[in-house]
């Protein structure tokens, strides 16, 4: 009876966090975090955790946020908890490689398109190779993510002029 | 050993003549080196010293090509009075219509040739040595007809020609089928060239049902015009005997081709104006401009000019049995279907190209001299051809066996 | 009698002398299909020395078959392409292509207004603003699209353009006589041709090459698009795919129902370049947004 019971505990034991916290994993590329920044909690570990929203005076001053900033603020983001970690609606937190879980509550639609593949960008291999896919924050700032205008490379050269004419 | 004698005796023939021959071979001779130097530049630096770009990749080149097969097709024209009709006038000038069409084989050959990116790699086009994707590729087709025409044009003249040298007839059963056989065979050189541009789905402009009719319209106006004033010229310097009848019977068959290449093209005019969709666009190009465009709408309207002009003339008995206007429509004929065959054919094709892009051609100095290098290659070979031709027709140069004591030249001597 | 006999020695020098034997080799080698696999190994060397000899490089040339069971397909998402042009210098850089009399460039990137989807006729191919995209205009990059049934292999004379049991468009560079048939009848532009001995500098060119794909060339013959062959035969994305910064190009392998390509075929709204011409291209435009 005792052993039934510790092996129904160990299946569950082992068991539970494939149930609970498994996500798919993709050959991602390393998040474009600044040069310094991370691990977060550096700073952050001794720091009191102040839940108002509010605009940042001492330190990160250079993040202007303007992405659904009318509905949300830095900690609806970052978990105020732990800075080295995101969190998630339901309140599992997430590391910076599995950003694309974050952005996939909201854009749905584009996340199952990363998800195979057709939004956003691989290289390197896509068979019998290494893989690189990037991270929707890899293209995507995530505090601002509209891609700004490029410069163009130069058009081709005119006909008339092709031939050292 | 009568071969020698022959040898020798061409040989003499064509390097004596009279003030006119020497003067003309000599200005054949000089465009010719003009042309080797141009060309030979071309070879070295490659195609980029003509104005063709991959938005206009054919050009002065693949036009002449285009009209000259339509003279070499034209032949034909003399052929069938002469043969199918049994119109006798004509039957002593078909030789030396036929060694026209294989003079104007030949320069449509070299055309294509100076076009080639690689004449270096003339072999693999060669079957068997090399691959000639045939039945897939009309370029294929092209190769085997055009060389097959031209091994017809040259047996069956210089059979005649042998055969009268030797004071002998031709074997009418060995020359009457090839005869025959070179008329399908002409309106096939035709129809195969017409056929390369109208199977390119990506050139609305060529891609018309009507591209082959037009096309073999189109020669027997201006392939007969060249033999009508060369035939003059013969008349004129060698004392040939051609019959007034011969030329106003060419002429008047001429007058049918024209009417039927006028209103071959007025249906597609109408077609492409009124349905008014984007494959208008290359014809709009041609006879308008587009998007301040127009390098071909004064070309084009002075060949609608000219070969409206020489119908009416050819079509009015009085204009067409009068030399001097026979003369100056047969010119304007030559001319006007050049423009309208060659380079209003082939540049419109790729205006716009098939991205949407405008590109302007017109040949430049080096495309131009390498042009009129092969034409008066054409030429020269054909007089050389003549020199020896005519005197064999005439009965003057035959069999040694045939010698009286001295054979008085046909030509004088000039005077040192 | 010593002037014949060093006229001898120096014409069987001269005959024997490198140069002249490739030459002659170049003159008599076959059509690509038709080597043998000794016969291609003997011309790799053969190339792979005259690459040395002209550019100071080792080559490394490639003549990978095609695999069983792939057909390559791709995909260019038309909502997101911004005109930036870098896949067309990618693609350059990649290929070895001519950059200056001639300019050879394999993609050609169009700008269409908004408001008709392809009319080709008003493509602008010189736009050249300050920043991209402009508003009120969307780009489309236009190349070889790889037909499942090619006009330009069709009218060939000579078969040295075909396309691989992969779906690969290629060109034996070594066989063509340059004729520029296959130019005309291209309904997408997506052939060029090498007017002159083509000008690349040195210290770009890519070693790594494919003897159908971007192995240099040599003047007066016709190139194109090869699906980057050097690449995709060893799994590999083509150039152009990884250089895009918006991700608006897609490539795969349309036999294999998980591929990227397949999934966009089946679930956003393609189509393909004048479709009416039935040439079937490989290429597929869609719209993700």
């Amino acid at each position: 009876m005792k052993i039934r019971f510790l092996c129904l505990f160990a299946i569950i034991a082992i068991g539970m966090p494939a149930f609970a916290l498994h996500h798919d994993e993709y050959p991602v590329l390393m998040p474009p975090l600044s040069e310094g920044i991370f691990p977060c909690s550096n700073c952050h570990a001794g720091l009191e955790v102040n839940a108002k929203k509010r605009e940042l005076k001492e330190e990160h001053t250079n993040i202007k946020l303007h992405h659904a900033e009318n509905n949300r603020w830095c900690l609806d983001c970052h978990n105020p908890a732990n800075r080295d970690q995101l969190k998630l609606a339901n309140g599992e937190t997430i590391n910076f490689t599995e950003s694309h879980l974050l952005c996939g509550q909201c854009h749905g639609n584009i996340y199952r398109d990363w998800k195979v593949g057709i939004h956003g960008k691989r290289i390197g291999n896509f068979k019998g190779g290494k893989k690189v896919y990037f991270l929707c924050v890899n293209c995507h700032n995530p505090h601002d993510p509209k891609f700004k205008p490029l410069k163009p490379e130069p058009p081709p050269i005119r006909p008339e002029r092709s031939h050292g004419r | 050993m009568e071969a020698w004698i022959f040898f020798k005796r061409t040989v003499r023939m064509v390097f004596v003549g009279t003030k006119v021959y020497y003067l003309w071979c000599a200005f054949l001779l000089a465009i010719i080196g003009v042309g080797i130097s141009f060309y030979a530049k071309q070879l070295e630096a490659g195609l980029i010293v003509t104005n063709m770009t991959d938005q206009v990749s054919w050009g002065l080149y693949i036009g002449n090509f285009t009209y000259l097969v339509g003279v070499a097709a034209a032949a034909v024209l003399l052929v069938i009075p002469a043969y199918i009709y049994h119109f006798d006038p004509i039957k002593e000038i078909v030789v030396l219509g036929e060694l026209l069409a294989a003079s104007a084989i030949i320069m449509a050959l070299m055309f294509v040739l100076a076009d080639l990116g690689r004449p270096d790699r003339f072999l693999h086009i060669i079957p068997v040595i090399g691959i000639l994707s045939f039945p897939n590729s009309l370029l294929a087709w092209d190769v085997i007809v055009l060389n097959g025409y031209l091994v017809l044009n040259a047996i069956v003249p210089i059979y005649i020609l042998i055969k009268t040298y030797f004071r002998k007839e031709p074997v009418k059963k060995f020359v009457i089928p090839l005869v025959l056989l070179s008329i399908p065979w002409a309106v096939g050189i035709h129809t195969v060239t017409a056929f390369l541009y109208n199977g390119l789905a990506a050139r609305p402009f060529w891609n018309a049902s009507i591209l082959a009719p037009r096309f073999l319209a189109s020669a027997f106006c201006s392939g007969p015009a060249i033999a009508l004033i060369i035939f003059q010229i013969l008349r004129k310097t060698t004392g040939l005997k051609i019959k007034n009848e011969a030329l106003f019977k060419i002429a008047e068959l001429m007058a049918y081709a024209m009417f039927i290449n006028l209103f071959l093209l007025g249906a597609e005019i109408f077609k492409e104006y009124y349905t008014g969709t984007i494959h208008l666009e290359p014809m709009k190009y041609l006879f308008q401009g587009v998007h301040g465009h127009h390098a071909l709408v004064p070309w084009i309207w002075s060949a609608m000019a000219m070969n409206i002009a020489a119908f009416l003339i050819f079509l009015i008995p009085g204009t067409r049995k009068n030399l001097v206007t026979l003369n100056i429509g047969s010119l304007l004929i030559i001319l006007g279907v050049w423009i309208e065959k060659g380079l209003g054919l082939i540049v419109p094709g790729f205006v716009p190209d098939p991205l949407g892009e405008i590109y302007e051609y017109l040949p430049n100095i080096n495309e131009i001299a390498v042009s009129l290098g092969i034409w008066a290659f054409g030429l020269f070979i054909f007089t050389m051809f003549m020199k020896v031709a005519v005197p064999i027709q005439r009965g003057d140069f035959v069999h040694s066996k045939y010698d009286k004591a001295a054979i008085k030249p046909q030509y004088e001597r000039i005077k040192p | 009698m010593k002037m014949m006999s060093m006229g001898t020695v120096a014409a069987l020098y001269l005959g024997s002398s490198a140069c002249t034997k490739d030459k002659v080799e170049e003159f008599l080698q076959k059509n690509f299909r038709e080597m043998s696999e000794t016969e291609k190994k003997q011309v790799i060397r053969r190339l792979e020395e005259t690459y040395l000899r002209k550019y100071g490089k080792k080559f490394q040339i490639s003549t990978k078959r095609a695999e069983a069971g792939i057909l390559w397909g791709y995909g260019l998402d038309l909502s997101r392409c911004i005109g930036c042009r870098r896949c067309v210098y990618a693609c350059v850089k990649e290929n070895n292509q001519s950059r200056v009399n001639p300019q050879l460039q394999w993609i050609r990137v169009v700008r269409l207004k908004k408001g008709s989807l392809i009319n080709l006729e008003n493509a602008e191919h010189y736009y050249n603003p300050e920043t991209v995209p402009e508003p009120g205009f969307m780009y489309m990059p236009v190349q070889c699209q790889h037909c499942e049934n090619p006009p330009c292999v069709r009218v060939c004379p000579i078969k040295a353009t075909w396309k691989e049991p992969d779906g690969i468009v290629v060109v034996d560079y070594n066989w063509c006589i340059g004729c520029r048939y296959c130019i005309a009848a291209c309904p997408y532009k997506g052939r060029v041709f090498n007017w002159s001995e083509p000008n690349i500098p040195v210290e770009e060119l890519n070693t790594d090459v494919h003897y159908l794909g971007n192995r240099p060339r040599m003047k007066n013959v016709v190139e194109k698009c090869t699906f980057c062959v050097q690449r995709v035969r060893n799994g590999r994305y083509p150039a152009c795919v990884e250089a895009c910064p918006t991700g608006t190009r897609k490539f795969g392998n349309l036999l294999d129902p998980n591929s990227e390509i397949r999934y966009l075929i089946e679930n956003k709204r393609v189509f393909r370049l004048k479709e009416d011409l039935n040439t079937e291209p490989k290429f597929y435009y869609f719209f993700s947004a």
